[in-house]
């Protein structure tokens, strides 16, 4: 990185940079504990964070932030109605519901991408139309023909005194589908000099207790470790090697202080959620390596050239949207299983606003997206959502102002993200007529 | 059994229609020898490599009369899957590259290898990994074989573009079974050290075998890389020779064809006392248009005159009329009639008495569900205000203005008769005109706003003969008796060598040339292709 310099810098992480100021004002206003914090963005990541990660494969294919993932979350509530009127609990239940959104969300993804395909250039707007008309089509399916043309059999899932699905669908209670899967596998961390009772909170089912330091030790040493056989064997640079190592270090040296160790006390990490989490970054890295990765990289990146080689421009478009609305689904399951409830007319609504917005705070641009700026934008973009109503209570003497900012923010983070594409690309057109100016062409 | 020659077109005819754009061509092509195809636009060449290459809007367009023999053997090429199947490879113009792949990647696209894994055996071979090593161990093949000793795992991104002429050129060697590569204009965007280097390397790929296909309009390349040399004229085959019995100049004059019915018009009466007023002034202007790009024109067209612009497609002409009318974003220093003139301003240009027939009738020129006379007073109306009337009475301060359509009608009914503009009324929609009379509707705009200086930009594409005609008659008695100046902008060379008092030949954005209308035929083939000045540079050394 040689022509590295501040202006660029600041420039390619205008939206993140200012999200991060954001963040550490309003933290700093809002008068909540760390711990608070921690543990309601953790609880957070773990709920949305999947669903942000599903956005990144239309992104590479070219087709800009897919909105229409909203059809996936309706695929998701589909599956999750039946799960519950065939009274299947718990994880099981999950799972089974899962299996009713694969084949569901493959075919709304197919059809969407047929449209899309239709509509090359304009995905993004396409794809929020396509949201707006499937919940259209949605509406009449759970208000008319489930629960009227298909009978419903279990109490409280139709409206009482008339037809259609009710207003929420309750997972918790008999359902057991609350934290059916945050529920599997729980850490707290074990303070030095205090027991776990006595930081709130019960050791529940499936919870294990680790003591906080040595846990640190081992995971920075672990760390370490990797990074160590990884620059061996020269898979990583020695810079990137050094960063690893002096992490590793800090996190080490820090965890002594008490403020810091203060930060855990509340934590209760979904081991599963974010296991879970991991395989779909995984996923995203494998399949990028592979054959089909490669043909979703060149059509994203010019379907001209994609299609003069013999690549289905078509085809891989349609196989980027129906991965990408199945992950949603998926997506959509975790995020509900956590909440407790659905809101069988609102909870898909807004999910392909926030997730869109969510990675581009993280830095990815609408033709460019990668795993850690979708994590990275989950992250600044919840913690801007828990610390802005008391931020806004403390500054304005309202918490409602908070609440308004958040959506206002979505739509501006958005937004402000499609000006930069734009403005970036022009730029990009004069360096490269630069360029031919110097060499005479 | 080997046939002697590795491809060969026999009696080829295709039409779009009624119009015949190839007729009966032939073309053989020897194994390991390089063929050059040269002709002017229009000529056939790309019409030609299209029924090679199988594309789609050869066959959804009816298919083609003759035949195509591989290796001595009929085939008929159907799509250019299939011309890539049978070992016909093309180098394009413009480069099909991916700038965030690598070399290896761009080299090896859709062409990967790949490991099986889990995912695959489930999910089929799309979800193979990718072998990497063995596709940059081919790829470094394929580079070292072009001369390149560039890493195969640099991005294509910032690569100069003599580069990534050698990549596509190295992409087509490493396909298996190759037998004939079409270089479609390669030497384009090259500087001159890397067009010899890329002859350098054609020769080598000849020399294995390979035969070659090389189109280009630069001559003396031809003259330099080819064995032999096939020139298009017309949609007609006009010679094939073999490069060593052949020169610069008959090539030129095959290219350009003579022609005896060129008639020059009557010379007007050269001012004795004075030398001539200068109308317009450009100074290093540049125009981004994409295609036809202007890098550094400085010309002068001079009052009363008519001004030819011709060159090749792509070369930039037709950028200059749309630069200085601001269409496109332009940069330089113009002057019209003495005064500073500001580029990028389409209104004041119009203002200032310049106006423009667009080369794009459809697109530019015309509002095509609007009647004749609203597209003739159209500009005059908006840009000068004419052809209203104040609600309120003239003299009234308050300005309520609304069409004057008496007037307009007078004016429309006026240019209808003097363009002899077939039509059954004023307000038949232009739309629905024929192409030649929608280009007199054109020029009646531009003349409804009393211009003293017009651009006219391929005054005769797409029309038919008898109108041409007309057209260019037009031209001629609005520069006469109107005294307009005019800058006539066409690929037509004969029809501009018929009504202009000078051409410029315009060749990769600059002015290449300005020559009088009765230069040699092979003086214009030259100069399009850009030669004399290299003649001229080595007789100054």
């Amino acid at each position: 990185m040689g022509d590295w310099n501040v202006k660029t810098f600041l420039r390619n992480n205008a939206v993140t940079l200012m999200f991060v100021l954001l963040c550490v004002v309003f933290t700093a206003y809002s008068g909540m504990s760390p711990a608070y914090v921690a543990f309601e963005l953790i609880s957070r990541i773990a709920r949305n964070g999947f669903i942000v990660l599903a956005l990144i494969i239309p992104i590479v294919a070219g087709m800009g932030i897919n909105f229409a993932i909203s059809i996936g979350a309706m695929a998701a509530q589909i599956g999750l109605l039946w799960v519950l009127e065939w009274r299947i609990t718990g994880i099981t239940g999950l799972v089974v519901a899962a299996g009713i959104t694969v084949p569901l969300a493959t075919l709304f993804g197919f059809l969407a991408g047929k449209l899309l395909n239709k509509m090359k250039g304009q995905e993004m707007i396409g794809s929020m139309i396509l949201g707006f008309f499937a919940n259209g089509v949605y509406q009449l399916l759970f208000l008319f023909i489930f629960g009227n043309v298909i009978p419903l059999n279990t109490p409280g899932l139709v409206i009482k005194g008339s037809t259609g699905v009710a207003n929420t669908m309750n997972l918790s209670g008999p359902a057991q589908l609350l934290y059916a899967l945050d529920g599997l596998l729980r850490v707290r961390f074990e303070l030095p000099g205090s027991s776990p009772a006595a930081s709130g909170g019960t050791a529940g089912q499936n919870t294990f207790i680790l003591p906080l330091l040595p846990t640190f030790y081992v995971l920075a040493g672990l760390a370490a470790a990797a990074a160590l056989s990884m620059y061996l064997k020269k898979r990583v640079s020695l810079t990137k090697f050094v960063v690893i190592m002096s992490a590793a270090v800090l996190a080490v040296v820090a965890v002594q202080f008490p403020a810091v160790q203060s930060v855990f006390s509340m934590l209760s990490l979904p081991v599963a959620t974010f296991a879970v989490i991991a395989a779909l970054c995984l996923l995203n890295v494998v399949l990028l390596r592979t054959r089909l990765g490669q043909q979703l990289r060149a059509v994203g990146q010019n379907r001209t050239v994609a299609n003069a080689s013999g690549i289905n421009v078509d085809r891989t478009r349609i196989i980027a949207i129906i991965i990408s609305t199945v992950l949603a689904g998926f997506g959509q399951l975790i995020f509900l299983q956590n909440i407790g409830n659905v809101l069988t007319y609102g909870a898909h609504e807004q999910v392909g606003l926030y997730a869109g917005a969510a990675i581009l705070v993280g830095g990815a641009s609408i033709a460019r997206a990668t795993n850690s700026q979708a994590l990275l934008g989950c992250v600044l973009f919840h913690l801007l959502f828990i610390v802005a109503p008391p931020a806004a209570n403390t500054l304005f003497g309202d918490p409602g102002i908070g609440e308004y900012f958040r959506v206002f923010v979505s739509y501006g983070v958005i937004a402000l993200a499609l000006v930069l594409h734009v403005w970036k690309g022009a730029k990009a057109k004069k360096v490269i007529r630069a360029a031919k100016g110097a060499q005479g062409i | 059994m080997k046939s002697e020659y590795i491809l060969s077109m026999e009696h080829i005819t295709k039409a779009y229609g009624e119009n015949v754009v190839l007729g009966d061509v032939s073309l053989q092509i020897r194994p390991g020898e390089i063929h050059a195809l040269v002709g002017e636009n229009g000529a056939g060449k790309s019409t030609l490599m299209n029924i090679l290459f199988g594309m789609p809007v050869i066959h959804s367009t009816g298919g083609y009369q003759g035949q195509v023999l591989l290796d001595g053997e009929r085939t008929q090429i159907l799509s250019p899957f299939e011309a890539m199947a049978k070992g016909i490879g093309m180098v394009h113009q413009e480069f099909m590259l991916l700038p965030g792949f690598t070399i290896t990647e761009n080299i090896k696209l859709n062409r990967e290898i790949s490991k099986p894994t889990v995912l695959s055996r489930i999910f089929g071979k799309n979800l193979e990994k990718l072998d990497m090593p063995t596709m940059s161990r081919d790829a470094r093949k394929a580079l070292d074989s072009v001369g390149m000793g560039i890493e195969e795992f640099t991005l294509v991104k910032g690569l100069p573009v003599g580069y990534m002429q050698f990549i596509e050129i190295a992409r087509e060697i490493d396909k298996t079974g190759i037998r004939l590569m079409v270089f479609d204009e390669p030497t384009a965007v090259l500087t001159e050290s890397e067009a010899e280097k890329l002859i350098q390397v054609m020769r080598n790929i000849a020399a294995s075998g390979i035969a070659i296909i090389f189109i280009t309009h630069r001559l003396d390349e031809v003259m330099a890389a080819s064995d032999r040399i096939t020139v298009l004229r017309d949609g007609q085959l006009a010679a094939t020779h073999n490069t060593s019995e052949t020169s610069l100049v008959e090539l030129a004059e095959l290219m350009i064809g003579r022609r005896s019915d060129i008639v020059h018009r009557e010379r007007r009466e050269e001012p004795q006392n004075s030398a001539p007023r200068i109308a317009l002034h450009v100074e290093d202007l540049s125009v981004e248009m994409p295609g036809e790009e202007v890098q550094g024109i400085t010309l002068d067209v001079y009052e009363g005159e008519i001004l030819g612009i011709g060159g090749l497609a792509g070369q930039g002409k037709i950028g200059i009329p749309n630069g200085i009318m601001g269409l496109y974003r332009a940069q330089g220093k113009a002057e019209f009639f003495g005064q500073p003139f500001m580029l990028g301003n389409p209104h004041k240009a119009l203002a200032s008495g310049m106006a423009m027939v667009s080369e794009d009738r459809r697109e530019v020129g015309l509002l095509l569900d609007q009647s004749i006379e609203d597209n003739i007073i159209f500009n005059a109306m908006q840009v000068k205000g004419e052809y209203l009337y104040n609600l309120l009475g003239s003299k009234s301060p308050v300005r309520i203005q609304l069409r004057d359509s008496k007037a307009i009608r007078k004016i429309a009914q006026e240019m209808i008769k003097a363009l002899d503009i077939r039509c059954t009324s004023p307000t038949q929609h232009t739309g629905t005109l024929s192409g030649g009379n929608q280009q007199k509707v054109c020029i009646a705009r531009a003349l409804a706003l009393n211009p003293k200086f017009l651009f006219v930009c391929e005054p005769t594409r797409g029309i038919d003969i008898g109108a041409k005609q007309l057209v260019l008659n037009t031209l001629t008695r609005m520069n006469r008796d109107l005294g307009m100046t005019l800058v006539v902008v066409s690929s037509e060379l004969n029809e501009m060598r018929s009504i202009c008092d000078r051409i410029a030949i315009v060749t990769e954005g600059k002015v290449f040339d300005i020559l009088p209308v009765d230069a040699p035929e092979a003086a214009y083939g030259l100069a399009m292709s850009g030669i004399a000045a290299q003649k001229e540079e080595k007789g100054d050394a």
